[in-house]
């Protein structure tokens, strides 16, 4: 889609650099005259929303980092370390650092939010079917780097649920001990992860240092998932291709006005939550200064994590757990290929919708599964079996339901052309 | 199809009931309401100031406040004392003085140097190490009070629940362990600190009421604002913040309608 140029230098200054380094002419290709299909709706929005989440994360992320103190051993406060005590400081003393670390904190959670809806959107429209399945690899890889950096980040406090956590993920290598033989390659891996015989000041240090650079790192690979996606162009609500100039709009100023307000929406949401309710989706148990001796009732991972948790817990072999845990983020790079339809929009697919939509309530109820004690039941089913066929789902969705519907379902006709459809819709509301 | 799933989410969420209660299972919290609670709540000095005297007369006997500086008593957003009181406050207080200029830190009776304290230094602690608090306490470690309302589900519900949940009998059945107490409102009902507030245990010093639950809701204020020294910049901010990204998505709105009028 991404069709000739037509940036025209205005001034001789401008002329004189596009012969040597057209960037004013790549950022005007890319981001104001790029044709993009006239009836993305909001939840097209959250590739902007996103990119403003990663921007707050490295912003903050780097003014944190000035008065973080990466260090796991015990400074003036009896029972407590330097790295807890500088995020105290930077809550007590750094001038408006409570509102620095209540950002970042938040944003993390306000960051997977968007990319959760990000994700159901591309699975809704089939986002992931030719000619962008690299474009939607690419997300999954942004994906799995999120996870490892969030991880990563919410060690570093050194409260009681950072350490429990870093204990708890850390030792799922270890699982690897039980097809390795006596040579305890888990166990090797685990310590080598640590840097030390156990969670320590080794872990914390080495976790700060790929904290601070992996936002780098996807913010590269976004570099890439944004090329990847101006080459074939949008995918669109219908998910049938741009026939012309009639079916696109210059991104600008028609969708950065539009990005920039869901944007502004999507930041109410944020300060809400900043301002009003900062510890919510936070764990108690973190205020309290890591101790190796005291294992916390709970170690439950922060929610955004909670539907792969559940699916861990659910398995009593641990190796199977752990496979199924990381199968259940693998398989979403496969699904380009797993899904058989022709028919990309689920709008136009009346039997793969109803799944899609169980899906995301699976998801949901997995995630729920993952909040509650071991013990829990659900209308008299003990959650454990709850999460075991959730886990059945989620995998039945990919690997057998996204095949076969494909086949057997018959789609709904798809519209001739964008255009007639959006001026077929001029009475709706704006989408 | 999907509204039907989600009622059907909704009505399973509806049907889930929680295991009856069984001993151990902390109490529902008391419902109190909190001057600060709220987007646009604020403390009650009167409140912080009467905690804070709590704090100093019965609490700090075992626990410690470790990251609470005297310098923060006269800040904005605090207790609201002034400049002279805040000093006076620290001036009564004797912290450890490093060694002197001739290299000791004891003195000629073998205690550790002290010198009064100053805005810059924080609450000392009442025992020099965990063991000393361990052996003073029967095993058990008072924990710092600092951070106890952010590291308690509840907050001040839970300290103030907690502070006033003595002395209400067992149920029947429950044995209450040696050398613990009977508190509904902690995890396991066995508590290893003895009822600390009784009435009028406190004189505060304006003559206000001191009852137990006085004297449990002044100190759960003090300790939120320990915990949360900026409540009050947090909120007034955010008030700010929500009134300017509420004006701006109305004027991004209108842009966004005037731009996309001849688009559709």
């Amino acid at each position: 889609m991404s069709g000739p140029s037509t940036y025209v230098p205005q001034s001789g200054f401008t002329r004189w650099l596009d012969s040597r380094l057209p960037l004013l002419r790549f950022a005007h290709d890319t981001m104001l005259s790029f044709p993009t299909p006239r009836n993305l709706n909001f939840w097209y929005a959250f590739g902007a929303i996103l990119t403003f989440c990663l921007g707050v994360q490295i912003v903050t992320g780097i003014v944190l980092a000035m008065h973080f103190t990466t260090s796991a051993m015990v400074g003036s406060v009896p029972g407590s370390s330097l790295a807890f005590d500088s995020v105290e400081n930077i809550m007590r003393d750094v001038n408006y650092g409570w509102l620095l670390r209540y950002i970042h904190a938040n944003g993390a959670s306000m960051f997977f939010l968007a990319v959760y809806i990000h994700m159901f959107r591309g699975l809704y429209y089939g986002s992931y079917k030719a000619p962008r399945e690299v474009l939607w690899i690419l997300g999954v890889i942004i994906y799995l780097l999120m996870v490892a950096t969030a991880f990563m980040g919410y060690v570093l406090p050194w409260g009681q649920m950072s350490f429990w956590a870093a204990t708890v993920i850390t030792n799922l290598f270890s699982s690897l001990d039980q097809i390795s033989g006596g040579l305890k390659v888990g166990s090797h891996i685990a310590t080598w992860l640590w840097g030390d015989f156990a969670v320590g000041d080794a872990t914390l240090n080495r976790f700060f240092s790929l904290h601070y650079l992996l936002p780098f790192i996807i913010a590269a690979v976004v570099g890439l998932h944004i090329w990847a996606l101006h080459v074939p162009g949008n995918n669109n609500p219908l998910g049938i291709d741009v026939k012309g100039p009639q079916d696109t709009l210059p991104f600008h100023p028609y969708y950065t006005v539009k990005d920039a307000f869901y944007v502004a929406l999507f930041a109410i949401l944020f300060a809400a939550l900043v301002f009003f309710a900062p510890d919510l989706v936070g764990n108690p148990d973190n205020y309290i200064p890591a101790n190796p001796l005291v294992t916390p009732a709970d170690i439950v991972p922060e929610w955004y994590l909670l539907p792969f948790y559940a699916m861990l817990r659910s398995i009593p072999q641990k190796l199977v757990g752990v496979l199924v845990l990381g199968g259940a983020i693998l398989v979403l790079a496969f699904i380009p290929w797993l899904d058989t339809s022709r028919v990309r929009s689920n709008r136009f697919r009346p039997l793969m919708k109803q799944f899609f939509w169980l899906f995301v309530v699976d998801c949901l109820l997995l995630g729920y599964c993952g909040s509650q004690g071991v013990d829990a039941t659900l209308v008299g089913v003990p959650l454990v079996w709850v999460a075991r066929l959730g886990t059945i789902y989620y995998y039945a969705f990919f690997l057998l339901i996204m095949p076969l519907v494909g086949i057997i379902e018959t789609p709904k006709p798809l519209p001739d052309g964008i255009a007639k459809s959006v001026l077929g819709a001029s009475a709706a509301p704006a989408e | 199809m999907r509204f039907a799933l989600f009622a059907g989410f909704a009505l399973g969420l509806a049907l889930f009931q929680p295991a009856a209660a069984a001993d151990g299972d902390p109490k529902p919290l008391k419902d109190v309401s909190f001057s600060f609670e709220g987007p646009f709540g604020m403390f009650n000095r009167a409140d912080l100031q009467h905690g804070l005297q709590v704090y100093k007369e019965v609490c700090s006997a075992c626990h410690s406040l470790n990251r609470v500086a005297f310098h923060t008593l006269d800040e904005p957003g605090g207790p609201g004392f002034t400049e002279a009181q805040m000093k006076a406050i620290a001036a009564g207080y004797h912290v450890l003085a490093g060694p002197n200029d001739k290299g000791e830190t004891l003195d000629d009776k073998g205690n550790p140097l002290t010198r009064a304290g100053t805005p810059a230094d924080h609450f000392p602690p009442p025992f020099p190490n965990e063991e000393a608090a361990r052996t003073a306490n029967g095993g058990a470690l008072p924990p710092d009070l600092s951070l106890i309302e952010k590291a308690r589900a509840g907050g001040a519900h839970y300290v103030y629940s907690l502070l006033t949940g003595f002395h209400e009998a067992p149920p029947a059945g429950f044995k209450v362990t040696a050398n613990k107490y009977y508190n509904p409102y902690f995890i396991g009902w066995n508590i290893s600190m003895p009822p600390p507030l009784a009435d009028g245990q406190v004189t505060f010093v304006d003559g206000a009421p001191s009852k137990i639950a006085d004297e449990a809701y002044a100190v759960a204020t003090f300790l939120a604002w320990t915990g949360e020294p900026h409540l009050e910049d947090r909120h007034r901010i955010g008030v700010g913040v929500m009134i300017f990204l509420i004006v701006l998505s109305g004027l991004l709105y209108l842009s966004y309608r005037k731009v996309w009028k001849d688009a559709h």
